[in-house]
């Protein structure tokens, strides 16, 4: 049995942004057992005072290249919540098409680029290449279909620019729409293809469990009751599975969020009823897994996925049911849009005094983004809190209880679980700043 | 003859524009078969000190950022300056125009003067060392990406477009910005972008940066012809090309 151990691992690989894992085991005593956010700080919410409202996005999506559309679509909402714009059903649907296609992108990115390669006893996608072609080429064809559509609705694949506050720029027409459709209609088998081979690994997902608090938006918009985007990504409040089905508005984030500076991190950390919360995938279906279209359900079946599920590994387990989600409220939304036709729609805006909020799910979790502006419609304050800020501290309280379970393993499988652990959450380090590292101290 | 050597590396940025490597999809597997990635971080557990092309994405922010930089510059045969944070420093420089005290106080309040929150002048790669190759653009174009990589493998030169963006977007046959009544950079920033913003709706924000030789007369004409005034322009200009 390993009585010292010593894990640094200084930028952890495979994660958006820079981390450090740092583990310091001696005589048997856990002496340091830190995860740590060393990413340069960019300052923001800083950058935007002076700029008018509807440069914003165009500044805000630059927190993160890959949840770019998630930040361009809250801040947009945000500017639009400040302004006090109203925006068409039309614009709404439109917008969701464009978020569910950065979901799609996203979940399929992380667990078939990052976390499987942990699965298959790989370093990287590229081995994988050789040893299972189908199944790589599979991945990058759902990955291909979820840009395509993030390109059509957005104006190109990363960083959109078809939103402006009270509307969008471009719609798709209705010719788009019915090949976008025939798109997604054909990627269905893949996405279950890809489940099956996740599953045959999904062995390697450590049986592990803590007990904890997660949060995300519940939908409060009654356009979506009762469709299948009532599974919300996008409108609605604040729940948490500590809240007792009390629902939060989102113009009060700020005291679900509770944000404090930690010295382990440049990346602000978060805390509501209890030490730490989750969010992400895990905590949207934990939320609200009842409301999951029937092929997302199938999917969590599949994997053994039940509500109140407190293992973070399963996180990608739930990114996979939600692949297959929202595919399904996509083409239900397309559906809707072409019954009526799309059109441009013009866009007028008188810029006004005030301050707004909105909130988003990105595809690792709740996202909240709130401006003010003055009478010309320039920006005098900004605020946004990112969904790996709000999983850090969770992070630090789950190798809290894995250092002690896993350490008589040694340290190569005690650094293997704690790198996954972190990858499980999908952390998007450059949104929160940029983090992590994994460092064992001997 | 050998595999060339590669590896990325990332500093201050969205990390978008690796991305756009993994958005070339396909065709990705057919470039890492002509190269040999020693070292990516956000996709890959390999690391190495042995590379022979150096791609770095983000801007330099900090101290140890920059002892980091010249490091990996020792170590390269070529380094490519990958993006608009690389490149020209990007919204990054935004902070340049702020007090860098007051930015602190701003994002982290009361614990601004933490050690690790500490900041410096925002810098593009070429600015702290020599830059073999740029790739422009927020994020790159992905097929410019590979091109550029391509012309390398075989020995050429590559270049990046040195004429404006107007010219990719007339012949996609928009209407002009300024018809909208909207604020374009097209007339000044570097094309081979293809133009999508406009295409899309929107307005050029300048992430390519500046042609080498602006055309100031142009601009000044154009807005003067829709009644704005040079002081408009530059405050669009801040977003991508602060100093």
């Amino acid at each position: 049995m390993s009585k010292n151990i010593n894990i640094n691992v200084h930028h952890l690989t495979r994660v958006e942004g820079h981390g450090n894992i740092v583990v310091n085991i001696t005589d048997g005593t856990i002496e340091k057992c830190q995860w740590q956010v060393p990413e340069a700080p960019r300052f923001f919410e800083a950058m935007v005072r002076g700029r008018r409202y509807d440069d914003i996005q165009t500044i805000v999506s630059r927190i993160c290249g890959i949840c770019s559309i998630s930040h361009s679509l809250v801040a947009t909402r945000a500017v639009e919540d400040a302004l006090k714009l109203e925006v068409t059903e039309q614009t709404d649907l439109v917008r969701h098409l464009l978020h569910y296609s950065e979901q799609l992108q996203s979940h399929v990115l992380h667990v078939g680029y990052l976390v499987a390669p942990d699965l298959f006893g790989e370093k990287s996608v590229v081995p994988l290449v050789p040893k299972a072609p189908d199944a790589v080429k599979t991945i990058i064809k759902a990955h291909r279909v979820a840009n395509q559509m993030s390109a059509l609705l957005g104006g190109r694949i990363t960083h959109p620019v078809t939103l402006t506050p009270g509307g969008m720029t471009r719609v798709p027409s209705t010719e788009e729409l019915k090949a976008l459709k025939k798109e997604l209609e054909a990627i269905v088998p893949d996405l279950v293809t890809i489940c099956q081979v996740v599953l045959s690994v999904a062995g390697g997902l450590p049986n592990f469990t803590r007990d904890t608090e997660y949060v995300s938006l519940w939908q409060t918009h009654p356009r979506h009751k009762g469709t299948l985007s009532d599974y919300t990504f996008y409108h609605g409040d604040i729940i948490s599975t500590d809240s007792k089905g009390t629902v939060v508005p989102i113009s009060k984030w700020e005291s679900v969020a509770n944000e404090y500076v930690s010295p382990q991190s440049t990346a602000k950390w978060t805390k509501w009823h209890r030490d730490s919360y989750a969010a992400g995938a895990l905590a949207r279906f934990n939320n609200q897994a009842e409301k999951l279209s029937p092929l997302g359900k199938k999917v969590a079946e599949m994997f053994g996925l039940k509500k109140g599920c407190c293992n973070p590994y399963f996180n990608s387990v739930a990114q996979l049911a939600e692949c297959a989600h929202v595919v399904e409220a996509s083409l239900e939304i397309i559906d809707k849009l072409l019954t009526k036709g799309t059109k441009f729609e013009k866009v007028k805006v008188t810029p006004r005094a005030g301050r707004g909020h909105a909130g988003i799910e990105a595809p690792r979790g709740i996202l909240f983004h709130s401006y003010e502006f003055d009478k010309n419609g320039n920006c005098v304050w900004g605020n946004c809190c990112i969904p790996t800020n709000q999983n850090h501290a969770n992070i630090q309280l789950d190798f809290d209880k894995l250092v002690p379970k896993y350490m008589d393993e040694g340290e190569d499988a005690l650094r293997q679980k704690m790198e996954m652990l972190v990858r499980s959450y999908d952390p998007c380090i450059s949104c929160s700043t940029h983090y992590l590292d994994i460092e064992f101290v001997r | 003859m050998s595999k060339p050597r590669v590896a990325i590396f990332d500093f201050a940025c969205c990390e978008g524009c690796q991305l756009q490597i993994v958005n070339l999809e396909e065709e990705i597997i057919d470039l890492i078969g002509v190269v040999d990635v020693v070292e990516w971080r956000e996709a890959m557990s390999e690391q190495s000190h042995e590379y022979d092309i150096a791609i770095i994405e983000g801007s330099i922010t900090r101290p140890e950022d920059e002892h980091r930089l010249q490091i990996i510059r020792s170590r390269a045969k070529v380094l490519i300056a990958l993006g608009a944070c690389a490149a020209i420093g990007g919204v990054n420089k935004m902070k340049n125009n702020f007090d860098f005290n007051e930015v602190k106080r701003c994002v982290y309040g009361k614990d601004a003067e933490m050690p690790h929150l500490a900041t410096t002048t925002t810098r593009a790669v070429h600015e702290v060392v020599p830059v073999d190759f740029t790739i422009p653009g927020c994020p790159i174009n992905g097929e410019e990406f590979a091109r550029v990589v391509r012309e390398l493998l075989l020995g050429k030169t590559p270049t990046i477009p040195d004429y404006p963006v107007c010219v990719e977007c007339k012949a996609k046959e928009n209407v002009c910005r300024y018809e909208y009544g909207e604020i374009c950079l097209g007339p000044i920033i570097r094309a081979g972008c293809g133009a999508p913003c406009p295409t899309a709706g929107w307005r050029c924000f300048g992430c390519r940066g500046f042609v080498d030789n602006p055309n100031v007369d142009a601009a000044k004409e154009v807005m003067e012809k829709y009644k704005l005034t040079v002081d408009d322009l530059k405050q669009k200009m801040v977003l991508f090309n602060s100093k």
